[in-house]
C-alpha cells in the first residue's frame, strides 16, 4: 500500500470514528462509512491540510469513494 | 496600562443573567412549515428546539429582562453604569441605538451607549471593548448585553436558514475583579471576504425598503451553510489558539469551553481538536438553537448554574459570525458569587 494511502486511512479513521480494516479503496463515504454531507466537509479539510492542498467544491463533490481521494490526492503530489 | 502598586488592572465578569421568550418552536413544528425532518435537523446540528419572541417583543425587551437580573445579579444599581454595549443583529430600528433605548429604560443616566455589529461573534468582541474601557481607566462599570430576536428576519420557507436560529439574550457586568482573576486575553478576527456567505441584504442604504425589495425576499437572511462551516471549524481553532498564546498557556491548562452554539458538529470538531471531554465543554443548542450573540452567555450561565465552572478555572469563550468574524477571549474566572 501506498505511503499516500497510510496517511489518508488515519485521516478517515479519525475523521469518521471507523476502524481501520473498513477503509477499503472501494469503500464509499456514505455508504460504507457512514459518512453524511458535513463530516465529508470535515475530511476534505483534514486532506487539504495534511497534503497541504486545496481541493475545490466541484472536486469534492465527485470524491464518493476512499480509492477515489487516494487516486486525487497522488494526481497532485 | 494603569497599575495599582504592582498589580495591573484586569477586568472581569461580575454579573451574569439572560432571558429568552416563552414560546418553543420544536423541529416537529418546524416539520409544518417547511420541507424538513427531527431526524435531518438533530444529526446536522444538534438543535431539537428554539425560542420565538412574541410579535410585540423587539430586541430591546429581550435585552432589558436579561440586564435587570444581571444587575441584580451584580448588586449594582443603573446609574452606577458608565457604559453600556449591546451586542445585535437584529436592532429594534437601524438607528438609534438599541442600547440607547435600553439606557432609557434601566434609567442608566451616568451611561454612554452603542451598539455593536460583529455577527454572531458580537457579544465576545463586546466584552473585550468593555474590558479595554475598564483596564484604560475609563470605566469602572460596563453592562455588556447580547440580544437577539433572529425568528424576525428569517425567510420561514427556507429550510437552509430557519431551523437554525432562535430568539434569547444575555447580559453582563464588567468590572475590575481583584488578584489574577479575570480577562487574561482576547484575540479579534475577520475575514470580510466571507461577507456574502451570511447576510441579510435589505433595509441598509444598498437595497433600501422598497416594494421590490420586499418582493425579491431581500429583507430575510441568506446563508452559504457549507462554507460558513468551513470557517467556523478553522475560526475555532484560530481563536482558542490565538487566546491561548497571548496568554502564555497551552490546550492542556484549559478547564471549561464555551463556544458559540451554532452546530453541535462544529462544536465538537472544537472540543476534539482541544483535547477536551464533552463535560468540560458548554452546549445548549439543543433547547435554544443559534441565538447569534446571546448564545455565549446563555451558555456560560447554564455552566455556572450546574456548578461547572469553578473560582480560577480557565475559561475560554470562542465564536464565529457574519463578516465573517471570528474572536476568543481567555478568563482566570472569579467566582464573584462566593
Ligand atoms: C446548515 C448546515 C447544517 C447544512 O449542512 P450541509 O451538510 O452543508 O448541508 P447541505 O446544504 O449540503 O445540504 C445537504 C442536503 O440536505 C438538504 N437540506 C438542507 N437543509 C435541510 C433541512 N432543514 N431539512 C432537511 N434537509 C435539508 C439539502 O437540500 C441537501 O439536499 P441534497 O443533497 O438533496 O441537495 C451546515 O452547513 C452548517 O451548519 N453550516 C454552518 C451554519 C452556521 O453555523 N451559521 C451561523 C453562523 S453564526
Amino acid at each position: 500500500m501506498s505511503a499516500v494511502f497510510n496517511r489518508v486511512k488515519e485521516i478517515i479513521v479519525e475523521q469518521l470514528g471507523v476502524e481501520p480494516e473498513e477503509v477499503k479503496l472501494e469503500a464509499s463515504f456514505v455508504d460504507d462509512l457512514g459518512a453524511d454531507s458535513l463530516d465529508i466537509v470535515e475530511l476534505i479539510m483534514a486532506l487539504e491540510e495534511e497534503f497541504d492542498l486545496q481541493i475545490p467544491d466541484e472536486d469534492a463533490e465527485k470524491i464518493r469513494k476512499v480509492g477515489e481521494v487516494i487516486k486525487y490526492i497522488e494526481e497532485r503530489k | 496600562m494603569p497599575m495599582v502598586g504592582e498589580q495591573k488592572i484586569r477586568a472581569g465578569i461580575v454579573g451574569l443573567a439572560t432571558y429568552v421568550p416563552e414560546r418553543v418552536l420544536t423541529n416537529s413544528d418546524l416539520q409544518k412549515m417547511v420541507d424538513t425532518s427531527d431526524e435531518w435537523i438533530v444529526a446536522r446540528t444538534g438543535i431539537r428546539e428554539r425560542r420565538v419572541a412574541a410579535p410585540e417583543e423587539a430586541t430591546s425587551d429581550l435585552a432589558y429582562q436579561a440586564s435587570v437580573k444581571a444587575l441584580d445579579d451584580a448588586g449594582v444599581k443603573p446609574d452606577e453604569i458608565d457604559l453600556i454595549i449591546t451586542a445585535t443583529n437584529t436592532p429594534d430600528m437601524i438607528f438609534p441605538a438599541t442600547a440607547c433605548l435600553l439606557q432609557d429604560r434601566l434609567g442608566a443616566k451616568n451611561a454612554g451607549a452603542f451598539d455593536l455589529l460583529a455577527g454572531c461573534t458580537g457579544f465576545i468582541y463586546a466584552v473585550s471593548v468593555a474590558s479595554q474601557f475598564i483596564e484604560a481607566g475609563n470605566a469602572s462599570t460596563v453592562l455588556v448585553v447580547g440580544s437577539e430576536v433572529l425568528t424576525k428576519i428569517m425567510n420561514w420557507q427556507d429550510r437552509n436558514t430557519c431551523v437554525l436560529f432562535g430568539d434569547g439574550a444575555g447580559a453582563v457586568v464588567i468590572r475590575r475583579v481583584p488578584g489574577d482573576r479575570g480577562i487574561l486575553s482576547s484575540a479579534l478576527g475577520a475575514d470580510g471576504s466571507g461577507a456574502y456567505h451570511l447576510y441579510m441584504p435589505g433595509g441598509g442604504s444598498r437595497h433600501p425598503i422598497s416594494a421590490e425589495v420586499i418582493e425579491q425576499g431581500l429583507q430575510f437572511t441568506r446563508m452559504n451553510g457549507r462554507e460558513v462551516f468551513k470557517f467556523a471549524v478553522r475560526a475555532m481553532e484560530e481563536g482558542s489558539a490565538k487566546v491561548l498564546q497571548r496568554a502564555g498557556l497551552s490546550v492542556s491548562d484549559i478547564d471549561f469551553l464555551i463556544p458559540h452554539q451554532a452546530n453541535i458538529r462544529i462544536i465538537e470538531h472544537a472540543a476534539k481538536k482541544m483535547n477536551l471531554p464533552m463535560d468540560r465543554v458548554a452546549v445548549n443548542v439543543d433547547r435554544y438553537g443559534n441565538t447569534s450573540t446571546a448564545s455565549i452567555p446563555l451558555a456560560l450561565e447554564e455552566s455556572l448554574n450546574s456548578g461547572k465552572i469553578k473560582d480560577g478555572d480557565i475559561v475560554i469563550m470562542v465564536g464565529f459570525g457574519a463578516g465573517l468574524t471570528w474572536a476568543g477571549m481567555l478568563m482566570k474566572w472569579y467566582d464573584y458569587r462566593r
